[in-house]
């Protein structure tokens, strides 16, 4: 192993080839995950922050909070329910808005809530939000009075909270009431009556599990549909087709890095076979051959993350707010491992090949 | 492998190298029988194709005998594992390739470490032994320098000296000189005549070249893989 440390001190230009190639394909992998995250996050983040152990829906409204509606006689069913522990209502409506000093609309999720999600204050006074930091890329400061849909409802932005976005748009935190007024007025299709929310919040009791409540409740009200917090981040519309989908390409491009790998660690192994059959001639095993190829894959695939996460840092710094890049340090760590676990692999393919080497090769011929 | 009790560097007994099978087959070694002694030099001195390269091969544990028993530094090898061949290579035998085969991004020190390094040691002492070594082949000087910055007769005296690095029994030499000139040639044999006498390791040098055969105990011919007259060395 010592051997092939000093080879690659010494002749890092035989490495150079591979090092590129797995810098861009780590790039890629990094810059695909960190856009997976975050359009996950930034579709999910209202959910996310919420302090509720269930979401219960309408069950007519097949999981979507637009077309749910759970009202006060709704509420009282559900807080009946043994287990339950305290609920609060939840709405959302996703409007553009008008920000003083900007011609460009920012998209913003005007979001009614009673209970304080984590790292959000307890609702403001009314006409007041606390606002999402992805408002800032939009111009949004404290203080602006920003105008809300074609209605113009005025609401005045008295703080900034993080990762507590919806679909993709900005947060705007508000008590309830606020957020009827807005959705009355802009959404005339689908008013809400006083007292009516789309959504009921649902902390469970110490030592309830979450899942089984939420089938109690199901069958108390027969007029629900309750998702456990995971469920509900998943139920919004995209977020398991965009998973899916954006997974299939990382799991893709680590079978590339694989390849790539394994061609390179081959013809590396085909231009050594002197070598390697000198050193077996002088006492080297198979297996000390073989783990200096190994420690070489891991080493240029460690550089090469180092390198195209110091890229996708600076693109991310660069990137324009409406990009929803997100780099996660366990998404990170992650995806070094598994690339390295990729590299270590593709080198498994010289395994054989060195194996077979004759030293005797090393003699002239030996026949 | 089995110990046997021998005073000889190596023996062979009815030593036979068949390749492929059938009408196929080609006998490179025939019942070959050699024994050489601890500290002897032996010339072994055969046209293209004789079996030179197969006779040392199976001695320097590269090649197993298709039959016959070969026993090196007091160690049977003939039933050796490939593994337990290894550890004879690590312990008991020393090469000099024909094409010297350094490693060319190790520096001559390096080079003769990566013996012991291959053995699991490592430390000062075996950066000691190597600046010794090559401090009595001459090269107390170039221990620093890569391969690309000796000339062919330094890489040669490295390369007998990484032969010389785990103190074997044995030491083969496959052509030593063919790359050299009448002059540097002569220095080397002179070179590897006083290093194996010195240290009481025996030896064996194929090579071509008659002219070099003095430097040597003994010469043993070789012809259709088999084993020919000895000649004595002539002293001078």
């Amino acid at each position: 192993m010592n051997l092939a440390w000093k080879e690659l001190r010494r002749r890092p230009g035989k490495f150079a080839v591979a090092v590129l190639t797995l810098t861009v394909l780590a790039a890629l992998l990094l810059f695909i995950a960190s856009l997976l995250d975050g359009l996950f996050l930034g579709t999910t983040g209202a959910i996310r922050v919420q302090n509720a152990d269930i979401f219960v829906y309408s069950n007519a409204s097949r999981d979507s909070f637009l077309r749910s509606t759970i009202t006060s006689s709704t509420r009282t069913e559900i807080e009946s329910v043994a287990g339950v522990a305290a609920t609060g209502g939840l709405g959302v409506t996703l409007l553009g808005a008008a920000v003083p000093g900007e011609s460009a609309l920012a998209d913003v999720a005007v979001i009614g809530y009673e209970l304080a999600p984590h790292g959000i204050p307890v609702p403001p006074k009314p006409g007041q939000a606390y606002a999402d930091e992805r408002l800032k890329g939009f111009g949004v400061g404290l203080g602006d009075t920003l105008e809300v849909g074609p209605q113009r409802n005025a609401i005045t932005v008295i703080g900034f909270v993080s990762g507590s976005n919806f679909l993709l748009q900005g947060g705007l935190w508000v008590e309830p009431g606020t957020w009827r007024l807005v959705q009355n007025s802009n959404r005339p299709d689908a008013p809400v009556a006083a007292s009516d929310f789309q959504v009921m919040l649902v902390q469970a009791k110490p030592g309830h599990d979450a899942a089984a409540l939420a089938d109690g409740i199901d069958a108390s009200t027969k007029a629900t549909s309750s998702l456990t917090k995971a469920e509900a981040q998943n139920s919004l519309p995209g977020t398991k087709e965009q998973r899916s989908t954006f997974n299939s390409i990382l799991a893709t491009t680590y079978l590339v890095v694989v390849v790539i790998v394994a061609l390179f660690f081959a013809l590396l192994t085909l231009e050594r076979v002197a070598l390697y059959g000198m050193l077996k001639a002088i006492g080297a095993s198979s297996r000390q051959l073989f783990f200096g190829v190994l420690l070489q894959a891991v080493v240029i695939a460690t550089v090469a993350f180092a390198i195209a996460g110091a890229l996708v840092a600076a693109l991310s710094a660069a990137a324009p707010a409406q990009l929803p890049l997100q780099i996660q340090s366990s998404r990170v760590v992650t995806s070094y491992l598994i690339l390295t676990f990729c590299s270590a692999a593709g080198s498994l393919l010289s395994l054989r090949r060195v194996s077979r080497i004759d030293p005797a090769q090393a003699v002239g011929s030996a026949q | 492998m089995t110990n046997t009790p021998s005073a000889n560097a190596l023996e062979l007994h009815e030593v036979t190298k068949v390749y492929g099978e059938g009408d196929n087959a080609i006998t490179a070694l025939a019942s070959a029988t050699l024994s050489i002694a601890g500290n002897e030099i032996v010339a072994l001195v055969g046209p293209s194709g004789s079996g030179k390269t197969t006779l040392l091969s199976i001695a320097g544990g590269l090649l197993s005998a298709t039959s016959g028993q070969v026993v090196v530094g007091g160690k049977d090898i003939s039933k050796a594992s490939a593994s337990e061949l290894t550890e004879v290579r690590r312990s008991s035998v020393g090469f000099v390739f024909q094409s010297v085969n350094l490693v060319p991004f190790l520096t001559a020190r390096e080079n003769l470490m990566l013996v012991d390094e291959l053995r699991g040691s490592r430390g000062k002492q075996s950066k000691a032994r190597a600046d010794r070594l090559l401090g009595e082949l001459g090269l107390a000087q170039r221990v620093n320098n890569l391969p690309s910055q000796l000339s062919g007769g330094e890489r040669q005296r490295v390369a007998i000296g990484r032969a010389l690095m785990n103190e074997p029994a044995l030491v083969l030499f496959d052509e030593p000189t063919s790359a050299l000139d009448t002059t540097l040639g002569e220095q080397v044999m002179g070179l590897i005549q006083s290093e194996v006498k010195g240290r009481g390791t025996a030896a064996i040098i194929i090579t071509h070249d008659e002219r070099m055969t003095h430097f040597c105990d003994r010469t043993v011919h070789i012809v259709d893989g088999r084993l020919q007259r000895e000649a004595m060395a002539t002293a001078d």
